[in-house]
């Protein structure tokens, strides 16, 4: 019984990080048509920015803990606002060629990271309290997972919230459903894309550095692990769904841990193999629209 | 997009005697004393740039197959690694768990290749456009994790797997024969050329062609665009899994890398900066980014770039930094690639906009996936 719940809690909390990225893919997919290769890089700087910060400030202290989200989250931000402004854009409607420049971008940001930081992984600590357990239902649960979740969800609410209620949350989600529309009634989407860009971004730079947290280290291929991760998490969700990718990054993340316990370490095929389940079986994905 | 995709170009005695000419040419380079500083290692005889040479050849070969996947039916594949990667492992095991030759093994490993990429090729291609490139990618990553977990000893995992070579022919081991090594890679390129072409000129491959260009049109014309993609990915699949074998002998082994996203996407710069829909252009892109791979490492460990200042040193020591900014510009500032480059310098573009046939190509992809989705609510709507 311990097992499955501190199993459930750190599926859960594995899940968090996956929807903190996939939520962006999702969101640039949805609206773009763009499959955001870079976006591993965005959550890697953030992971690297926000252990340097931890490091100088103390990564002790929850002060050094808090400005490391803080500027993990500023870093993504920055990075993907950049990278819309700078080469995506420019590409106006040849989404083959977003993509190819977002491989690139990818390719090369790793290579910088590798230079800079070390191939190695560099690793890290938190404040005291998140290295200890907590006791629930007999199972002894790392406190860094309830700061993951904790994070996603106010994610979550926050991106759901800013779709729902704010002007641009309407450009957006109405870019979604029928881009030629919102351009035929005069609304600049433009400025959406680079904002959904910067929100993928800050969700990207959070989940960095959680993750950085999760896993107990950072290296440049952390941002692109958790990358491919994330792109299974969106195709069974269903592109462009924001709900979707929160099911199934919790499905995804589940499913992992529960195969790696009880399946000897299979998780990372038995995720394939719900990848593949789901294509046969509803091709545009849990709540993708059917195409 | 109704200009005619493959203008049949006129096959005059240039084009058959300059290719011709140019592989006797490399069938006679390790005989020659040829000096190539600042390319080559050494001496063309010597076997440390044969074996560069021949890597150059086996990547081209492989750089045509992906050709063959997004140039001619459209399909952005982000697993392709697998393939070659099967050829390579897949051909090591049974050596050496069959205890086989190496003929009879490479026969095992193309009927088992065959089977394998129809499977997953049927799978995946029920996903047309991005969630095909995302699909592709799972796979490979599949591939990737048993490579490396390695669950039934069998493929050395991190260490990689080691050429058995006792089945082996010994002409075909050993720094001394890097020579039949070298012959062998130039062999298997030019039939990939030969076989991409004939696939490329079949009429499986017009056929996908058409289905790059409008789906609707071939399913209206009566015709099934699922069976004609999934044949040209398995003809593309097979050429790569020929040439992970190659690999194998040249490497004498073969290592996860190869089975990696990242190899996949190294094999997408190769075509891309070449020119996507560009036989020629895929080979010229895959020798350039082998030269300048093995050029820009040896360059990361020189003198001088030691002593450059932090903001230079990290960038050029690099080499995947360098290429990867290549890559961006390329396909930022030259759409078409070098193929399509030297098209425009030559002028025989037929008018229109600024953009060269390569570029079409690449926005054609787009185009097979709006049409998608136009045709699928077309087809929804007339449903009773």
């Amino acid at each position: 019984m311990s097992t499955v719940v501190l199993l459930l809690f750190t599926g859960v909390g594995l899940g968090a990080i996956y929807f903190l990225v996939a939520s962006g893919l999702s969101l640039i997919y949805g609206l773009m048509h763009v499959l955001n290769f870079a976006h591993g890089v965005f959550l890697s700087l953030g992971a690297f920015l926000g252990f340097e910060v931890a490091s100088r400030l103390g990564a002790t202290t929850w002060t050094g803990f808090a400005a490391s989200l803080l500027v993990g989250a500023l870093a993504g931000a920055v990075f993907a606002a950049l990278t819309e402004r700078v080469l995506v854009q420019r590409l106006y409607e040849r989404h083959i060629e977003q993509v190819l420049v977002t491989v690139g971008l990818g390719l090369a940001a790793v290579a910088l990271f590798d230079g800079i930081w070390g191939t190695d992984p560099q690793f890290i600590s938190g404040p005291a309290w998140l290295g200890r357990t907590t006791h629930i239902l007999g199972a002894n649960v790392p406190n860094d997972r309830f700061v993951a979740i904790l994070v996603a969800a106010l994610v979550l609410l926050g991106m759901v919230l800013f779709l729902q209620r704010t002007r641009y949350g309407m450009i957006i989600r109405a870019g979604v459903e029928n881009r030629a529309m919102v351009t035929a009634l005069g609304i600049d989407v433009r400025t959406a894309f680079t904002l959904v860009f910067t929100i993928g971004g800050i969700a990207a730079g959070l989940g960095g550095v959680l993750a950085s947290h999760y896993f107990g280290y950072v290296s440049p291929l952390l941002g692109q692990t958790l990358l491919i991760f994330a792109f299974i998490v969106t195709v069974i969700g269903g592109l462009g769904s924001l709900t979707g990718a929160a099911i199934a990054s919790v499905l995804v993340a589940l499913l992992q841990q529960f195969a790696n316990y009880y399946l000897w370490g299979t998780g990372d095929l038995a995720v394939v193999v719900l990848l593949a389940v789901v294509l046969l079986t509803r091709p545009s994905g849990l709540m993708g629209r059917r195409a | 997009m109704s200009s005619p995709t493959t203008p049949t170009p006129r096959r005059s005695w240039v084009g058959t005697a300059v290719p011709l000419a140019l592989v006797v040419l490399l069938a006679c380079l390790p005989l020659l004393n040829l000096h190539l500083p600042g390319v080559l290692p050494g001496p063309t005889y010597t076997p440390g740039s044969l074996h560069l040479m021949a890597l150059a050849m086996v990547m081209a070969a492989l750089a045509l197959s992906y050709h063959l996947l997004l140039g001619v039916a459209g399909l952005l594949s982000f697993g392709h690694a697998l393939y070659f990667g099967f050829g390579a492992y897949v051909l090591g095991i049974v050596m050496s768990e069959l205890d086989l030759g190496l003929v009879p093994s490479v026969l095992v490993v193309l009927v088992a290749g065959v089977v394998f990429s129809t499977l997953l090729g049927a799978i995946s291609l029920r996903v047309t456009g991005i969630p095909f490139a995302m699909v592709t990618l799972a796979f490979a990553q599949a591939g990737s994790v048993l490579v490396r977990r390695d669950p039934g000893r069998v493929t050395g995992g991190e260490e990689g797997l080691r050429l058995p070579t006792e089945h082996v022919p010994d002409a075909l081991i050993g720094v001394a024969n890097t020579r039949n090594l070298y012959w062998l890679a130039l062999a298997a390129l030019v039939l990939a050329f030969l076989l991409t072409s004939w696939v490329q000129r079949s009429r499986a491959g017009h056929v996908a062609e058409a289905v790059r260009e409008n789906e609707l049109r071939v399913r209206v014309l009566g015709m099934r665009p699922f069976v004609v993609k999934l044949a040209i990915f398995v003809a593309a699949s097979v050429i790569a899994i020929g040439m992970g074998m190659v690999h194998l002998l040249l490497n004498s082994g073969a290592v996860p890398t190869i089975v990696s996203a990242e190899f996949t996407i190294s094999l997408l710069l190769m075509v891309v900066i070449g020119g996507v829909g560009s036989r020629w252009g895929a080979v010229t892109g895959a020798v350039l980014y082998v030269l300048l791979n093995q050029r820009l490492t040896v360059l990361a460990q020189a003198e001088w770039v030691h002593d450059l200042p932090a903001v230079l040193r990290i960038p050029l020591s690099e080499p995947l930094f360098i290429l990867g900014t290549l890559f961006v510009l390329v396909v930022m500032f030259l759409p078409g690639g070098i193929a399509g480059t030297v098209t425009r310098l030559r002028g025989r573009r037929p008018s229109r906009g600024g953009a060269d046939p390569g570029a079409d190509r690449v926005e054609q992809v787009d185009d097979i996936e709006d049409g998608d989705r136009r045709q699928d609510e077309g087809v929804g709507a007339a449903r009773p």
